[in-house]
């Protein structure tokens, strides 16, 4: 719908990466048997008192900082009351008109230009349990290990025009809480959740149309699917003089549309009142300080440092910088080895898959930063081939042996000698007479066929610059 | 009269009591009375007054992220009125749509 504004906030919320939960000692874990990290306090049993966690305090001032907010020396907590199976207490403690983070901003790269996207509030609050369906038998089961996990949920100001816009943003924000490791910030697995408010209007409007909340976006192309089918039944309703109905909807991901939230009656009178069971969250300014000074370096920073350090492209950059282990990996590599660019190519291409197919992370594959120097140096001395050189490292992969062993275990070693090669390029340029003559007749370009042929009949072994001048020498003479 | 019937309905829809038509009344009659009592409060002037939240202000309330030790799970599925496969169950939720 052209000439229509789309106006997009988004809430999301991020479990943090602390050991405990946020008012118990509830490891705070995920994958375990159900229901058997719960005590008295996750579970909401009569007169269990809770106690805030520390690091998750901490966390949520670090996220607060490197969003440019203001950090409050004191804020409050509350209770948002509602009924529902996953809430044992009745109440979800968190934070309402006070909350520890205001006034930040994330700027955001979208469409080739920058976008300052400003971050309303920061604040902390307890994750409720888990429910778990089966239809089969007509029964919802609830898991409490999720119930009292310390979430931040960060709000935005409607400063968002488009759904391409609001993934670039979450896909920042999602950066930003790995690198700061605050958060393991995975979608799919709830760990990092999103919800976002809709509305449209005529550009030049300056009054916000009527919003509608959308749910249930488990994944960035699930949120940018979502976003585009909101803004285009509502400016749809617009065109056609209807009105846009303030309700709360749900995205379902198999039917690709939104359908309306089956009435949670009036869901919006949560009775906040302060948490009597809490003191005032006091945060001093040493405490400020202190995380200020610890500040990792933020993700759009190591990528632009990746960039005039080491002289990487954008795209490779941000490729590297995907995870903070991964960043950390391509460090440890360039200190060993000068090659930072195929360094990087190797990293993000082929660990990047032997990592996946062994379930592995750049803290636990079995390719150590050496090894993969040792590959990626032996494939620029030309003793191994790409190709040769992938299948090398799937096996140092599967086996953890250092690259010589992986290559004497596979029988592969680049064919060096020019003799062999030789002898190689002869055989494929008589096997292809018609070919040769066109050549030789102007048709340079199909020097890069016969070494194909020559990496074909040598099993990839030859080392494809020497084959390439021995093509041009034989035929050209 | 401070409160309505139908508020009086819309509350206890809230907290999930069912009442009926006779209770409603009576319960307007009496959460009416104890709002007009509250209302005394407002005749103190509190402008310039800070809202009170607790008396411990200065306490430090927080803990180290050590876990501690949970309960065993036979426990915790004895607070509850129906368990199986690990966990409490409720009649199937139809909410998410």
């Amino acid at each position: 719908m052209r000439g229509i504004e789309a106006v997009i906030g988004l809430e999301v919320h991020a479990q943090l990466k602390t050991k405990t939960k946020m008012f118990c000692g509830c490891p705070n874990s995920f994958g375990q048997e159900l229901n058997t990290f719960t005590c008295p306090v996750c579970l909401g049993l009569p007169g269990a008192l809770p106690v805030l966690n520390a690091k998750a305090v901490e966390l949520a001032v670090r996220l607060g900082l490197a969003l440019n907010c203001r950090v409050h020396e004191r804020s409050l907590f509350a209770r948002k009351n509602y009924f529902y199976p996953d809430l044992p207490k009745g109440y979800q403690i968190t934070q309402y008109d006070s909350p520890l983070c205001t006034g930040g901003y994330l700027d955001v790269e979208a469409g080739g230009e920058t976008r300052r996207i400003g971050i309303r509030r920061i604040h902390l609050e307890e994750d409720a349990g888990r429910s778990l369906h089966d239809e089969a038998c007509k029964r919802t089961r609830i898991d409490f290990n999720r119930s009292g996990v310390p979430l931040v949920e960060i709000v935005t100001e409607p400063d968002i025009s488009s759904p391409e816009e609001a993934s670039a943003f979450l896909k920042e924000l999602r950066s930003i809480l790995l690198h700061l490791r605050v958060s393991e910030g995975t979608m799919e697995e709830g760990t990092f959740r999103c919800d976002a408010n809709v509305s449209v209007r005529m550009p030049g409007d300056s009054t916000l149309g009527v919003r509608t909340e959308l749910k249930n976006m488990n994944s960035f192309k699930n949120v940018r699917r979502a976003l585009a089918y909101e803004i285009s039944r509502q400016a749809s309703l617009l065109a056609s003089s209807r009105p846009v109905v303030q309700e709360t909807l749900l995205w379902s991901a198999s039917a690709r549309r939104t359908v309306p939230m089956r009435s949670k009656e009036e869901s919006h009178d949560y009775r906040y009142f302060p948490e009597p069971d809490l003191p005032p969250l006091l945060v001093d300014r040493m405490l400020i300080d202190r995380v200020r000074a610890s500040m990792p370096e933020l993700p759009s920073e190591r990528r632009r440092r990746f960039m005039r350090q080491y002289g990487l492209s954008d795209y490779d950059a941000s490729q590297v910088i995907a995870t903070p282990e991964l960043a950390d990996y391509f460090e440890e590599c360039c200190s060993l080895v000068d090659a930072p660019t195929d360094i990087a190519h190797w990293i993000t291409t082929e660990l990047v898959r032997v990592m996946g197919e062994s379930g592995d992370t750049p803290l636990t594959t079995r390719v150590r930063p050496s090894m993969l120097t040792a590959l990626v140096s032996l494939v620029k001395a030309g003793r191994l081939s790409g190709l040769m050189a992938k299948e090398v490292l799937g096996r140092m992969s599967k086996t953890g042996e250092d690259p010589a062993a992986a290559m004497e275990d596979l029988g592969v070693e680049q064919m060096g000698d020019e003799d062999e090669i030789r002898a190689a390029v002869r055989g494929v340029i008589d096997a292809h007479p018609d070919e040769a003559r066109r050549y030789r007749e102007g048709k340079t370009q199909l020097a890069g066929f016969f070494v194909g042929e020559v990496m074909k009949v040598t099993s990839g072994r030859a080392d494809p610059k020497l084959a390439i001048r021995i093509v041009r020498e034989i035929l050209d003479s | 009269m401070r409160i309505t019937e139908q508020e009086v309905l819309h509350v206890a829809h809230l907290a999930r009591l069912s009442i009926g038509g006779e209770e409603a009344a009576r319960f307007r009659r009496e959460l009416g009375s104890i709002l007009e009592y509250m209302d005394m409060l407002s005749e103190v002037d509190t402008s310039g007054v800070e809202p009170f939240v607790c008396v411990h202000e200065q306490a430090s309330a927080t803990r180290d992220d050590e876990p501690a030790e949970t309960l065993p799970l036979r426990l915790v599925l004895a607070q509850s009125p129906a368990a199986g496969h690990g966990a409490f169950e409720v009649p199937l939720v139809i909410e998410e749509g």
